[in-house]
């Protein structure tokens, strides 16, 4: 009997219309867990190098993760992984909500799609029976009416849909999956599913989820969930307001938005507006969000509101979570109001509210600037909030300047050329990241954003606070109860850390503490991508109910998997391996781990250069970023080492021949 | 048939679908709880609570299974609740021929909340605990009831059989029953 898991696959091939059903072998998820793990161990196997994006040979994999559908609190998440047509790396994006347990329940773990229909259809799993159908009438249509829609044509409203809108239809790099109040936006997996003419996976099931140990499990889970209740009662002091409680950031409910106003930057990622924030935009906002806002809501059994129904007036209702409130309204240099009415249209078109925005942006930077002309930007309204709209149209329909935008800003920037690839700043391994240039180099940051392979900040910082505290009693009052830390070494480093003098950034923490703690911070968000657990209540906030101590009892408990803290982290370090094998395969190499280069305006070349030595050789990976063969062998990866001396990626002697010829095509 | 007055214990779940998230941790953990052995599994479709969940309606409420009933109503109905309408029957607490809710999925056997009647005995039933949003909260409070003497099983019965038969049928059959076995 598998426990926490169901064992099963479900294998579509789209171009046959051929759907199996598929036992996994038990040894995978001792190996690679779940989730993001066996999703990697699939993408290595089955999908080279040679296989593009928009290829029938590209799999698009849905994954609940070990533990969706078992009572953890906040274990929802699907794990969504392909290679993306942006980065041309493997993505893997995640979303919340209510998919990942239902397809648990229908039986299955994973839903693994291939090949490429020959008409739009959606793929409707309802427990054994599983179907492909017609979905030419929906052809354009937004993502959560198409979720409407399909619940009523099939009478089943309590089935999760997981749909694509016009974004994902054409092509768009930077289109979204949609699934009610979650999404898996980042790197374009829209894209791909609209490449295979799937509009939609609707999925019901009715079937038992089973724990290998019932009693100690849900002492686990009630232990989670006092840590939940204590945590909301004792805030973190000192730190700004969304990063005092758990959850992803409270966006939809903390109406103080001086930090990111004020910190992050308007347009295209370029204008910092220090004291924007006034008591006299506090109260307009404030107004907006409270008179657009129906509900806070949540994910599948999660106490935690991070998302909230939205109602703009004369629009659709749509819901929102997160930083995507002020990416509309920061990119446009406009208003809450302009914000959350453009998000509506831009969440039925099925699209990242981090790259969509800032595609915008960029754009009409460009336009000011006479490198888009008149010619490239026929019809533009001459509204600033109207263009935005005027743009968005263009872009999901791939409408004459549109189609260029489409690509992202990393690929329009080379399409325009004069020049335009210096206006395309703020993008690393050719996605655009948050839009954030700071002062002084964090080494900390500086290596998670070299080195993250979910190519976005927010998946991979999180356990260590941002900054030190000012004074070392309040140092001490937070490391007093941090139980989370993997080894007491961490509580050092924090309580040693000063704001300024000998001890700060960027010579403290010391390039051996930088790597020790990025490390953590990483493994920690591989650890929830394998078993589907939501960031928001571990890898994330600081102080979480989730960590490295409870997490291999959840899992021996949970899966029957006999797990202790140091087999969990060889696992995870495992397929993080595997995750990064796959990106080496493709082409990816030291000379693409690097920040935007304006993101601090103070940079240390020598340092930076001692960082990702010293990193690259902490993790066991060679000078430009190459898993050795001694790393493979002792992740039981020998085969991955075979492959890699077979390409000519590394020589017998573990080194990277002088010519790679397996340079990513951005150079 | 009136008896003394005593005093019995009504358990009572206030719900205030206003605070409701729409998580549905309160039908995780009851079909945990009603698993045998107890959390071995959970499945949301065996739960003795649902939340009537459409966020896009605003419609969030959370239903506890009732009693079943092997006739359906003649009508159904249909609330509308300050501009929001609800689904058919969605307050509704049955088990009925109508609809799937609040039975088995395998057997179709009904369900029946039974505020996880529990030794010893819970301080509140697990939805009530799982729901930090406090949108199910427990009240337990002491009435005064009038005791009715309760006929017992077979007196019904055999009531039931007299209605229908007539007393006399009944006590030949009885009469040839006991001599058959006594034989």
């Amino acid at each position: 009997m598998r426990y926490a898991e169901t064992g099963f696959n479900l294998e579509v091939d789209l171009t046959r219309g051929n759907i199996e059903r598929v036992e996994t072998d038990p040894r995978d998820t001792e190996l690679y867990l779940g989730g993001l793990g066996t999703n990697a161990k699939l993408l290595w196997d089955r999908v080279p190098p040679e296989v593009e994006a928009f290829s029938p040979d590209n799999l698009l994999i849905f994954a609940a993760g070990l533990l969706c559908g078992t009572p953890a609190t906040g274990c929802n998440r699907t794990i969504v992984s392909t290679i993306s047509p942006q980065t041309k790396l493997m993505a893997f994006s995640m979303m919340g909500g209510f998919w990942a347990p239902e397809l648990k329940y229908a039986g299955y773990d994973k839903v693994v799609l291939r090949g490429k229909s020959p008409d739009l259809v959606y793929l409707w799993i309802n427990n054994d029976k599983v179907e492909i159908r017609d979905a030419s009438h929906l052809r354009g249509k937004g993502a959560n009416e198409t979720a409407v829609l399909i619940r009523e044509e099939l009478n089943e409203p309590k089935a999760q849909v997981a749909s694509i809108g016009l974004a994902g239809e054409n092509r768009v790099f930077f289109a979204s999956i949609e699934q009610g109040r979650s999404s898996a936006s980042r790197q374009g997996l829209g894209a791909v599913m609209g490449d295979k003419n799937l509009k939609a996976i609707v999925v019901r099931g009715t079937r038992d989820i089973n724990v290998a140990r019932p009693e100690e499990y849900m002492e686990l889970c009630n232990e989670v969930l006092e840590y939940i209740k204590f945590r909301n009662e004792n805030p973190i002091p000192g730190v700004m307001p969304i990063l005092t409680g758990l959850g992803s950031p409270q966006e939809m409910q903390v109406h103080d938005e001086k930090w990111h106003t004020e910190n992050f930057m308007w347009g295209n990622s370029r204008v910092r507006r220090k004291g924007f924030w006034t008591d006299e935009i506090e109260r307009a906002w404030t107004e907006t969000m409270e008179s657009m806002r129906t509900r806070l809501i949540s994910c599948y059994n999660c106490p935690m509101k991070c998302g909230a129904t939205i109602s703009p007036p004369g629009s659709p209702t749509y819901m929102m979570k997160c930083f995507s409130k002020l990416t509309y309204t920061m990119a446009a240099m406009s208003d809450l109001d302009f914000g959350l009415k453009i998000a509506q249209r831009a969440t039925e078109y099925g699209l990242d509210g981090f790259s969509t925005p800032q595609v915008m942006a960029f754009a009409l930077e460009l336009y000011e600037d006479g490198i888009l002309t008149d010619d490239d930007m026929t019809g533009i309204p001459s509204g600033n909030d109207e263009r935005f709209f005027w743009l968005l149209d263009r872009i999901v329909r791939r409408e004459g300047i549109g189609d260029v935008l489409a690509d992202g800003t990393y690929w329009a920037a080379r399409k325009i050329g004069k020049g335009a690839e210096a206006y395309a700043h703020n993008t690393i391994k050719k996605h655009e990241q948050l839009p954030l240039k700071l002062s002084m180099l964090n080494p900390i940051y500086f290596l998670m954003y070299s080195t993250g392979e979910k190519i976005n900040i927010t998946q991979i910082e999180g356990q260590f606070p941002q900054a030190p505290w000012p004074t070392r009693e309040e140092r001490e009052e937070f490391v007093k109860d941090w139980i989370q830390v993997p080894d007491e070494r961490f509580k050092q480093y924090l309580l040693d850390w000063e704001l300024r003098g000998e001890n700060s950034i960027p010579y403290y923490p010391t390039v051996e503490m930088c790597c020790d703690i990025v490390d953590w911070q990483e493994r920690m968000h591989y650890i929830d991508d394998a078993l589907g657990m939501c960031a928001g209540l571990s890898s994330f906030p600081l102080k979480p109910p989730y960590h490295i101590h409870n997490y291999p009892k959840f899992i021996s408990a949970g899966a029957g998997i006999e797990m202790d803290e140091e087999k969990l982290t060889q696992a995870t370090r495992r397929y993080r391996t595997l995750v990064r094998a796959n990106n080496i395969r493709r082409g990816m190499r030291r000379a693409d781990e690097k920040p935007p280069e304006n993101h601090w305006k103070k940079r240390f070349p020598e340092l930076e250069k001692e960082l990702l030595d010293t990193y690259y050789k902490f993790k066991g990976w060679n000078n430009d970023g190459i898993p050795t063969k001694e790393t493979l062998h002792e992740l039981d990866l020998d085969y991955v080492a075979e492959e890699f001396v077979k390409r000519g990626i590394l020589t017998e002697a573990d080194e990277s021949p002088k010519e790679d010829p397996g340079q990513n095509e951005s150079k | 048939m009136k008896g003394d007055k005593k005093t019995k214990i009504v358990k009572t779940i206030k719900i205030d679908v206003d605070k409701c998230n729409g998580c549905r941790a309160c039908e995780v953990i009851c079909s945990a709880f009603h698993a045998t052995p107890k959390y071995s599994s959970n499945n949301p479709a065996r739960a003795r609570i649902r939340v009537v969940r459409d966020p896009l309606r605003d419609v969030y409420v959370p239903v506890y299974a009732g009693d079943h009933t092997v006739a359906e109503c003649a009508g159904r109905d249909k609330y509308t609740i300050d501009g929001k309408e609800y689904d058919e029957c969605a307050f509704c607490r049955a088990s009925c021929p109508s609809r799937d809710d609040f039975k088995e999925p395998d057997s179709g056997l009904p369900l029946k909340c039974d505020m996880c009647e529990s030794d010893p005995p819970l301080d509140e039933p697990l939805c009530v605990q799982w729901c930090l949003a406090d949108a199910l909260v427990y009240e337990e409070r002491e009435e005064e009831v009038e005791e009715e003497v309760e006929q017992d099983e077979m007196e019904a019965g055999l009531e039931a059989l007299a209605t229908k038969y007539g007393l006399q049928k009944i006590m030949d059959t009885v009469a040839r029953m006991s001599v058959s076995k006594s034989a």
